[in-house]
């Protein structure tokens, strides 16, 4: 059955007088009920956005701070490191500043040695970090086996930092470093992949070979 | 409405300034009559007191209907797994209780937090108890919380018309995880510190939201000073929050909805009708 047409017509003006609203004044298109309900509804809307952003924002600042510290500490004199043997060294990463002990991290220091290392980083020293790239647990080097080993999870590095073995997707992560007169330096940590490509810092357990690299985006200020 | 029964007053007229309290005998007009308590009057008095307070609330709010429904509800059988949910309800109200105080004492500081859990533990009055009764009671309500769901489920008690009670109580479970995952770093030694750098790891796995996710529990790239705090905030404010709102809306449609009866209880037969099948 079709519509009447002079119904539709009817519904559809923009007038409440021609709609039949009871209580309409000529020239209406909004019954004030109406107005008064969307008016409260936009009211309280406002108001809950007014603390809800600013706390969101507040909440998620922290991704979008920028990362690149660009802070280099000082680990010994050039005299302290050789080519063939990892010096541990501890450091205070930049952003732990301000949490005591918890805030500090070892860092294996060596000289670049052309015999084993293959990257093409262009650092004077290599600097490995001992955050296990499986899950984050602290790993040692034991120089018996020259490995470094992770007691959490049975992860298992070469002496280079790349994958023999166990749960780890990628190297062990690398810190920047410099010579300043007879000062080694150690910078802001990087990431690589299993190629030696040098990324920016990523959380543990996030390759970064082949596609994997997208799934697993960088921060955004770095 | 008088608040207090006015009972055990002599004939005579006691004077203004003394006060009308129940079973307490007045002085006399003439001021001769020894004052003193007649007890039989007083025991009355006070046994109309909480009829009296309950006429008084009730007059007020008009709730019994509602607390009877919900206090005295029918249940069918008689089952102890019944009880689990609210041997759930009791181990959350001991972690709440005993979370409160702890919280009087612990300093959510990356160099405090260590030393004011080994002052609650080591000097504070009962406070080795407390904090053990929190620590433990969170793995005892877990436990309680899985017999809940597993008595649930192998009752049929999700099915139609409790599914969103299940999913309210599936919300809460993964909420209570959540608190024991927020709760174990905040004694700060090397066990709690490394477990969460793995637990938070471990949600940087994920892809696409991953990293985001890390560096937002994390509040930051590295475990960093505000990332005890943060855990702090999340484990006594935000998360207890949701679970009383939740606990809530639970108990409501529980009262609501009724128990579900026991698989092998059957509905029974009418009598005629059984007669007539004979």
């Amino acid at each position: 059955m079709a519509p009447d047409p002079k119904k539709r017509s009817q519904k559809r003006s923009p007038y409440t007088a021609d709609r039949g609203t009871p209580g309409a004044y000529e020239g209406e298109t909004i019954t004030r009920r109406s107005l008064f309900t969307g008016g409260a509804l936009a009211a309280g809307g406002v108001a809950t956005t007014a603390f809800a952003l600013p706390a969101l924002g507040f909440a998620l600042g922290p991704l979008f701070e920028d990362r690149s510290r660009a802070i280099f500490q000082d680990v010994g004199s050039t005299a302290d490191f050789n080519p063939d043997a990892y010096v541990p060294q501890v450091i205070t990463l930049p952003d732990s500043q301000g949490t005591g002990e918890a805030g500090k991290t070892t860092v294996y220091v060596r000289e670049f040695n052309p015999e084993i290392d293959t990257d093409k980083l262009g650092y004077p020293y290599v600097a490995i970090s001992t955050r296990c790239m499986h899950l984050g647990c602290p790993v040692r080097y034991v120089q018996a086996s020259k490995r470094f080993i992770c007691p959490c999870h049975g992860g298992v590095y070469a002496a280079d930092g790349s994958v023999s073995g166990g749960p780890p997707v990628r190297p062990l992560d690398r810190f920047e470093t410099e010579v300043e007169g007879d000062r080694v330096l150690v910078g802001d940590r990087f990431s690589l992949d299993s190629q030696f490509q040098k990324f920016s810092p990523r959380d543990p357990g996030e390759p970064l070979d082949g596609l994997w690299q997208y799934l697993y985006p960088p921060r955004p200020t770095v | 409405m008088a608040i207090l029964p006015r009972l055990g007053r002599k004939p005579e007229a006691p004077p203004a300034e003394s006060p009308d309290i129940p079973g307490v005998l007045k002085r006399g007009g003439n001021g001769d009559k020894p004052s003193g308590f007649d007890r039989e009057a007083l025991k009355k008095g006070a046994a109309e007191v909480p009829i009296s307070v309950a006429g008084w609330l009730e007059e007020r709010l008009g709730q019994t209907p509602a607390l009877k429904h919900t206090l005295f509800r029918k249940v069918p059988g008689h089952d102890w797994t019944y009880t689990l949910g609210f041997a759930v309800l009791i181990a959350f109200m001991s972690q709440a209780v005993t979370g409160v105080f702890l919280a009087m004492y612990y300093d959510p500081s990356p160099t405090q937090a260590y030393a004011s859990a080994a002052f609650i533990t080591n000097e504070l009055f009962l406070g080795e108890f407390v904090r053990g009764m929190h620590r433990w009671g969170s793995t005892v309500m877990i436990v309680l919380i899985f017999l809940h769901m597993a008595q649930t489920f192998f009752y049929g008690a999700y099915k139609y018309p409790r599914e969103m009670n299940w999913l309210i109580g599936v919300i809460l479970v993964t909420l209570t995880l959540a608190m024991g995952l927020t709760g174990y770093l905040l004694p700060f030694d090397q066990r709690s510190f490394w477990a969460t750098i793995v637990a938070v790891n471990l949600n940087g796995t994920g892809p696409i939201i991953g990293p985001y996710l890390g560096d937002f529990l994390r509040g930051g790239a590295d475990f960093n000073a505000i990332t005890i705090s943060r855990f702090y905030a999340i484990h006594m404010l935000l998360i207890p929050g949701l679970m009383i709102a939740l606990v809530g809306a639970h108990l409501y449609l529980v009262t609501k909805l009724g128990t579900t009866a026991p698989p092998w209880v059957k509905a029974r037969k009418r009598r005629e009708l059984a007669k007539e099948e004979i």
